[in-house]
């Protein structure tokens, strides 16, 4: 994949405006940020502080009221929904906070899924799902279906299939807020493995401290801004 | 950037396939509701097909035939006036009637009569035929119940409706009095025995006609050698527009020649608009099954929302969404169907030999129906039903795919989200 100045993300006076009748809420406002490819990235803040509005933005499910968003060198506000649909296709994954997976497919199916849809072959598919479910931890489930696993265990599905087909970015939202700490702890544990054995950018949106524990680079919204914006040293 | 993949289809098909199952109970009323409206298109079809096929059969076998040559006039006034020249004396005639056009003819005299036995007087229509001839042509030929059918032209004997002889207050083999004119409009009256009883549907034909040989009734009309009509039967009783070219130009000039249903526009209509029915049958019972086949899948796309959204984020083209709502309604109607077809078989079985409607056809006779209803299923008709269903239940699923594929993504999510 090709990353323009080595930037995953980049944004530049983003603001997003919900108008409810004559209410205008400022979800975002002017949002200045460069990701660089590789990093692991933490976005806290309070409920409604615009963590949840400025990933779906980068992941190209919402569209700026105005500012740019560049993502892997594409300028989002430039692309169709179809090319959009391709961006996340290819170049990001999605883990969110929950109903992650599709009911009426098993583990490996989900985790199939994003590889079907670039049309990948029926064995290597197959066999990089296989792969992945036992990085993640779960070889012997991968038949089952996402009502036959835990919320743990459904994430770390979710994981699998968000860094399957190696993408340049992952977008995490509150992946972490149905689970508990044993467990959560190991979801970040996994996602920081992942970002250093492969690469991959993440951004991970969260309001729990055990979690931002794991950030390299913490940046903290309030009210629609960006308050702080630290690298945090490795532990 | 890339172009994006479609999905394949049997990724397309393995979700529609267990998203279709997914609620049990609803999936199951919606594929009765399919079956049995499928089950009801073709039934009532085969039914009213079955009726219509029935009543056009006893007209056409009653006497008309396919085609009747008369001379002009006779119809107006069917007496022994309105003659026509007999077949053989008719080179283009008898080649048509040869040929491989016409299954079956015979030429009859038929006037109007009075019919008295030693109680009682009715008025009939006498008709005097060729027993050989009319095998396969009227019903007189495989009709009889009591006594013999006539041997030949020349035969004496009479052949009455069995309700005629109760009206009669006669019984086979007993005498009984006929009288008419002759061509110069003197009494012409001759004794015959009854030979024959026959039964058949609609009564009414029992009581209108009685039959003898064709010579026997010449002779005693005293008339020369014409008869009153020529009746055939082609191949098809709904293309006979040739063959009734080919019977104007091979008959006399001025010649009646007629069709069945020109002869009897009751029944020519009810043919005619039998196809057009049977849509409008086919529309009406759509409609029912369409709410509910758009409820049922706007029911699933709505509890799907989320997922849908999820798919979306996830780089699934809107095209692959569509696509895979309307295959999980092409794979509800085509089970549907098939059950539906299958219903249908198994019903019309056990009554392929027809239904005992006896109860009411005596109130329907007018309209020449028979005791006994005969399902006429036809293929066409089934292809028509599977078709109709199919092609307007993919229509009727493209809205709620078209909403499914419109959902925009963050709005889809935003349902898990918030």
């Amino acid at each position: 994949m090709t990353i323009e100045n080595n930037n995953a993300v980049k944004c530049r006076g983003v603001s997003k405006v919900f108008s409810e009748g004559e209410l205008a809420v400022h979800a975002l406002s002017d949002i200045d940020i460069d990701i660089s490819a590789g990093e692991f990235v933490c976005l806290s803040g309070a409920s409604g502080s615009g963590k949840t509005t400025l990933l779906n933005m980068i992941g190209g499910l919402d569209v700026a009221t105005s500012g740019e968003i560049t993502v892997t060198g594409k300028r989002l506000d430039k692309m169709s929904m179809s090319e959009l649909a391709d961006l996340r296709l290819h170049h990001i994954g999605f883990v969110f906070q929950a109903y992650n997976l599709i009911p009426v497919l098993s583990a490996r199916e989900n985790v199939e899924f994003v590889m079907q849809l670039q049309g990948v072959a029926a064995d290597q598919r197959q066999q990089r799902a296989m792969e992945i479910l036992e990085q993640v931890g779960l070889t012997g489930l991968e038949n089952r279906r996402p009502a036959e696993l835990s919320g743990g265990q459904q994430q770390r599905v979710a994981v699998a299939r968000a860094i399957v087909s190696k993408p340049a970015l992952i977008l995490a939202d509150e992946p972490t807020a149905n689970l508990d700490s044993a467990n959560s702890d190991k979801l970040m544990t996994l996602m920081r493995e992942l970002n250093a054995s492969i690469g991959t950018t993440f951004i991970i949106s969260t309001h729990d401290e055990g979690v931002m524990k794991f950030a390299k680079r913490l940046v903290r919204l309030h009210d629609g801004r960006i308050v702080e914006d630290e690298l945090v040293e490795e532990k | 950037m890339s172009t994006g993949t479609q999905l394949s289809w049997r990724v397309i098909f393995r979700l529609a396939w267990r998203n279709l199952w997914r609620n049990h109970r609803r999936s199951l009323i919606m594929l009765s509701a399919i079956a049995l409206g499928v089950w009801g298109m073709i039934w009532m079809t085969a039914l009213m097909r079955g009726m219509v096929d029935q009543m056009i059969d006893n007209s056409i076998k009653t006497l008309s035939g396919h085609i009747q040559i008369h001379a002009p006039g006779y119809l107006d006034d069917p007496s022994i006036e309105h003659l026509i020249p007999p077949v053989d004396t008719s080179p283009a005639l008898q080649e048509l009637l040869h040929s491989s056009d016409v299954v079956v003819w015979s030429q009859r005299i038929r006037v109007p009569a009075v019919i008295r036995s030693e109680r009682e007087v009715y008025a009939v229509t006498l008709v005097g035929i060729d027993p050989e001839k009319e095998q396969g042509l009227s019903f007189i030929g495989e009709s009889i119940t009591d006594g013999d059918y006539i041997s030949s032209v020349n035969d004496n004997r009479l052949l009455v409706g069995r309700k005629l002889l109760e009206r009669l207050e006669t019984k086979l083999n007993r005498r009984v009095v006929l009288m008419s004119q002759d061509p110069g409009n003197n009494i012409a009256e001759r004794g015959f025995r009854i030979g024959g009883v026959f039964d058949t549907d609609p009564q009414a034909t029992e009581t209108s006609y009685v039959f003898g040989g064709l010579e026997t009734v010449r002779k005693m009309l005293n008339m020369g050698s014409g008869v009153s009509e020529i009746s055939l039967l082609g191949h098809d009783y709904r293309k006979l527009d040739a063959l009734k070219n080919k019977a104007q130009s091979a008959a006399m000039e001025n010649a009646d020649v007629k069709t069945w249903a020109e002869q009897d526009p009751y029944m020519g209509t009810m043919l005619n608009v039998m196809d057009g029915f049977i849509l409008i049958w086919f529309t009406i019972i759509f409609l029912a099954l369409s709410f509910g086949l758009v409820n049922t899948l706007l029911m699933a796309v709505f509890e799907r929302t989320r997922e849908i959204g999820l798919v979306q984020a996830l780089g699934m083209k809107s095209s692959n969404i569509l696509l895979m709502v309307l295959v999980e309604s092409i794979i509800m109607l085509i089970i549907g169907l098939v059950a539906g077809n299958i219903l249908t078989w198994l019903t019309i079985l056990p009554v392929q030999d027809g239904i005992d409607i006896s109860g009411v056809a005596e109130g329907l006779e007018w309209a020449g129906m028979s005791s006994t209803l005969l399902p006429a299923l036809q293929i066409k008709d089934v292809v028509l039903a599977n078709t109709v269903v199919l092609v307007l239940g993919i229509l009727a699923s493209l809205f709620p795919a078209w909403r499914a594929s419109r959902k925009v993504p963050i709005e889809a999510i935003t349902r898990v989200w918030q």
